[in-house]
């Protein structure tokens, strides 16, 4: 028999179960965020798994390349200017993802709904400025491997762009509709260091592709 | 009364009520029904069914190889020809190593770990049951395009050219490469399960200094997973694209590369060798203890050794590519690497041994299969110690002494203390004892079956019997020893059935087997065989490594719980201080209705790339209902919330 058994008795009132050998939990927040959270391990996870996906694929990009003469093999290298001006609308997403983050843990949903309504604008700008992007890589996934690799990392990291887009506009009509609880906010938190793993993502992956084969 | 109850939620008393333990019942119990049965979230029905599923490939796995051997017991033989070898040697390999020994060793953790680190639930109950419908769909993908005359056949590590669009036209390769999407999307989901799981849900006291080997070795296997996986993910989906849309990875003539292939694959599987070999070893440190009668030897050199021999599972990969042009100073690398993985490896060994010496033996059916481990695995370890030198490695490549290395290190080193961890865990999960006597037979047939099909691959290889060959010569004079394993092949065979038998018997006559029937030291002991919905009807507070041994925690339980709602208890990540009380999701058939989405996405995308596409959209959808909440689930958690 546990202590705590014998300090209470058999039959304690089903209301006020609290007594001298029981470790009462009723106090304790019922969701929280950061590393306190579920989610945020969930998603500390995915990160490990994905950001080992994209340096395998970078290695596979040099590794490629240190086998050849001359990259890229017979075209010219991707046009800088969608890339770019993709890579600075992705930059400055991350302003008001700070901000839902922040509307999130202070639990104002009004702010939540503002924030992440600009945030999915930025996702869908984002959407159509890759298909202007993915027109000017001035080469096809099966011209050669180099093309082959190009196309692989632009792919993984779209998919990324995708996948964060439908999330964002899940939860932004879920914070219309409703119905809410906190840990809706521990989502909204969690969705945004995801879309800051999505811009972090993308800045070797922007070198990579519109910067190594120009050096 | 009512509207109290209403507006103040009933929460969990020390010691629980009978109306505590029926409400607890009714709210952790999955639905009944068939439908029911498909919306099942509990950790241990998940667990259950993958332990059976996984075995199920197993035997599978197990008559493919049976059909080689009874192939190759004569020389000249046309029993089986050549192109459906081929399938066979393939799919046994395939399922080996993706449908049964990485899986098993997750679907294990999937129903104990929550039990042995006193937890209601596995974190993301739902995302388990994704993983496990995931798993399950993929394998019997894989065996219905074997039935069906495409089954894979260029071996379980598909090299290119062999497997690429130039020498394995036809469907065969796409569906070995689809079914490795499935089962790692399976494997990292489990992982990142898996480790928020022991991070946050232990009980409170049970520091990361208390939890048991067994959850250490998962939580490093974890760990190894999220790292390894990947590699061979995106191998395959190089490989299916160079098969499905032109691309050139592994195509010399375009600038790709062939050997490109080889170091993806082998990053990911000779660390998969040890996410295979870890949780063989954390079994060992459950067993050990137990049978022997007192605590671990060395209980933190055996932690750091988990560690450091997942740290040295990552530069090893080269050892599998001695017979590749690549540079003679690195191959001197990655043997000095393969050496020094001994040295972890030798010291658990040395702890378990000493446990075992200072110990009182109890000589139970696991701890048979735990002491044959020593002997097989290492015999297993010196064949390594001798392929890792590269003369060596370059005489024997590709011949029967490298099956039988593999088979002595991967069935000794994994499935013997596999089958102890069946014999020690199946009161628990089913209430019942497996019989010591037929266990008795499995065992002794086991063993003796096993070194006679395997020793003499050994001999076999020396005298260069190449692997992957349908037939041989009668003027070779590898008859005889070739008759010989066939023969072990069968009393594995009969081995095999006996367990069958065993566990068939035991479902219906066994011996009822109480909480703790083993006197053993971890918490899933301390509560009834097999446990209730809801595990423990008060969390216990842990105050050291093997709580049963020991006195009591002051206080001893936990109290203040929802018992009207799956209410679970977060802890902190090192110290295990309680830190948050969450409402945990209820059970719903989208996990498994996005898995089949998921299912038609990548079976899909083999016939048409456009699959990836428009198959999306059903995935997308399934995803979304199974997130989106629903109004009295919600009602319930807002009842219970209180804010940080």
């Amino acid at each position: 028999m546990s202590v705590a058994a014998r300090d209470l008795g058999a039959d304690p009132p089903p209301l006020a179960p609290a007594g001298t050998g029981a470790l009462d939990v009723r106090q304790l927040p019922s969701f929280d965020f950061g590393v306190r959270s579920l989610m945020w391990w969930g998603t500390a996870g995915l990160m490990a798994i994905e950001s080992t996906v994209f340096a395998l694929a970078i290695v596979i990009y040099f590794y490629l390349r240190s086998h050849v003469e001359r990259w890229p093999l017979t075209t010219p290298p991707p046009e800088l200017l969608w890339g770019t001006l993709n890579t600075v609308v992705l930059l400055v997403s991350a302003w008001p993802n700070h901000l839902a983050k922040r509307a999130a843990e202070r639990l104002d949903r009004h702010g939540v709904q503002v924030w992440l309504s600009v945030c999915l604008g930025f996702g869908f700008a984002f959407l159509v400025l890759r298909g202007f992007e993915l027109g000017a890589l001035n080469v096809r996934w099966d011209t050669d491997a180099y093309g082959s690799i190009v196309w692989l990392l632009m792919a993984l990291h779209t998919t990324h762009l995708v996948t964060d887009t439908w999330d964002t506009t899940v939860l932004d009509v879920l914070f219309f509709t409703g119905p809410l609880e906190g840990k809706r906010y521990v989502d909204v938190s969690e969705n945004a260091v995801y879309w800051y793993f999505v811009i972090a993502s993308w800045l070797p992956i922007y070198a990579v592709v519109y910067l190594a084969p120009r050096v | 009364m009512t509207t109290a109850a209403a507006t103040q939620p009933r929460l969990n008393s020390v010691p629980p009520t009978a109306q505590d333990i029926a409400a607890l019942e009714r709210v952790w119990r999955d639905p009944p029904g068939f439908l029911g049965w498909l919306a099942a979230i509990n950790h241990k029905a998940i667990g259950k069914r993958f332990i059976v599923t996984a075995f199920g490939f197993f035997v599978a796995g197990g008559l493919l190889a049976a059909a080689m051997r009874l192939q190759l017991a004569r020389p000249d033989n046309h029993l089986i020809g050549p192109d459906l070898y081929n399938q066979l040697f393939t799919m046994h390999g395939t399922t080996m190593m993706f449908l049964f020994a990485v899986p098993v060793m997750q679907a294990m953790s999937v129903y104990l770990v929550p039990l042995m680190i006193g937890s209601r639930s596995v974190a993301f109950p739902r995302m388990n049951a994704f993983a496990y419908w995931i798993f399950l769909f993929g394998g019997v993908m894989l065996y219905v395009a074997f039935a069906l005359n495409i089954g894979p056949d260029a071996g379980w590590f598909a090299y290119v050219p062999l497997a690429g669009p130039d020498y394995s036209p036809g469907k065969r390769m796409d569906f070995w490469a689809q079914l490795i999407t499935f089962t790692e999307l399976s494997g990292l989901l489990e992982a990142v399960i898996l480790v928020t799981t022991v991070f946050k849900l232990r009980a409170p006291g049970m520091t990361l200094n208390r939890i048991p080997l067994f959850v250490w070795g998962m939580l490093v296997t974890a760990f190894m997973v999220m790292f390894a996986l990947p590699a061979v993910m995106l191998a395959s989906t190089a490989l299916i694209t160079d098969r499905l849309v032109g691309t050139h990875f592994y195509n010399p003539a375009e600038g790709g590369d062939a050997i490109l292939w080889q170091h993806l694959f082998w990053f990911f599987g000779h660390p998969e060798v040890y996410l295979i070999f870890i949780p063989g070893l954390g079994f060992m440190s459950s067993i050990i203890p137990t049978f022997a009668r007192r605590p671990i030897f060395g209980y933190s050199a055996m932690v750091l050794s988990l560690i450091a021999t997942a740290f040295l599972a990552f530069g090893l990969w080269v050892h599998h590519m001695f017979a590749t042009n690549l540079p003679e100073l690195g191959k001197s690398f990655f043997t000095a690497a393969s050496m020094m993985i001994a040295i972890p490896s030798a010291v658990q060994i040395f702890c378990w041994l000493a446990t075992l010496w200072t110990g009182k033996l109890s000589f139970k059916t696991p701890l048979l299969f735990v002491l044959a481990f020593f002997f097989v695995l290492v015999l297993g370890g010196m064949t390594g110690l001798m392929l890792a030198a590269v003369p060596i490695d370059l005489q024997v490549h590709d011949t029967y002494f490298v099956v039988a290395h593999l088979h002595y290190v991967l069935i000794g080193g994994a499935v013997f203390p596999l089958f102890g961890a069946f014999y020690y865990w199946f009161p628990k999960i089913t209430g019942r004892m497996l019989s010591e006597r037929l266990g008795r037979w499995n065992f002794w047939l086991f063993l003796i079956g096993f070194n006679v099909t395997f020793f003499p691959m050994h001999l076999l290889g020396l005298q260069g019997m190449p692997r992957r060959v349908y037939t041989y010569g009668a003027e070779m004079g590898w008859g005889g020893l070739n008759a010989l394993a066939s023969l072990g092949a069968l009393t594995i065979a009969v081995s095999m059935l006996l367990f069958i038998l065993n566990v068939w018997r035991s479902l219906r006559h066994g011996e009822q087997a109480g909480a703790d029937p083993w006197g053993a030291g971890t918490l899933e002991w301390s509560i009834a065989s097999p446990p209730p919905a809801c595990n423990f009807a008060a969390i216990p507070v842990v105050a050291g490594r093997d709580p049963l041994w020991e006195p009591d925690a002051l206080p001893a339980h936990v109290s203040g719980l929802s018992v009207d709602s799956r209410e679970v208890l977060m802890t902190t990540v090192v110290d295990a201080h309680p830190e948050t009380r969450e409402s945990f999701p209820e059970p719903t058939i989208w996990p498994m209705l996005g898995a089949l989405a998921t299912t038609v996405l990548f079976i899909g995308s083999i016939f048409t790339p456009w699959a990836v596409v428009w198959a999306s959209l059903p995935v997308g959808i399934a995803l979304t209902l199974w997130f989106w909440p629903r109004r009295r689930e919600n009602a319930a958690h807002l009842a219970l919330e209180r804010t940080p």
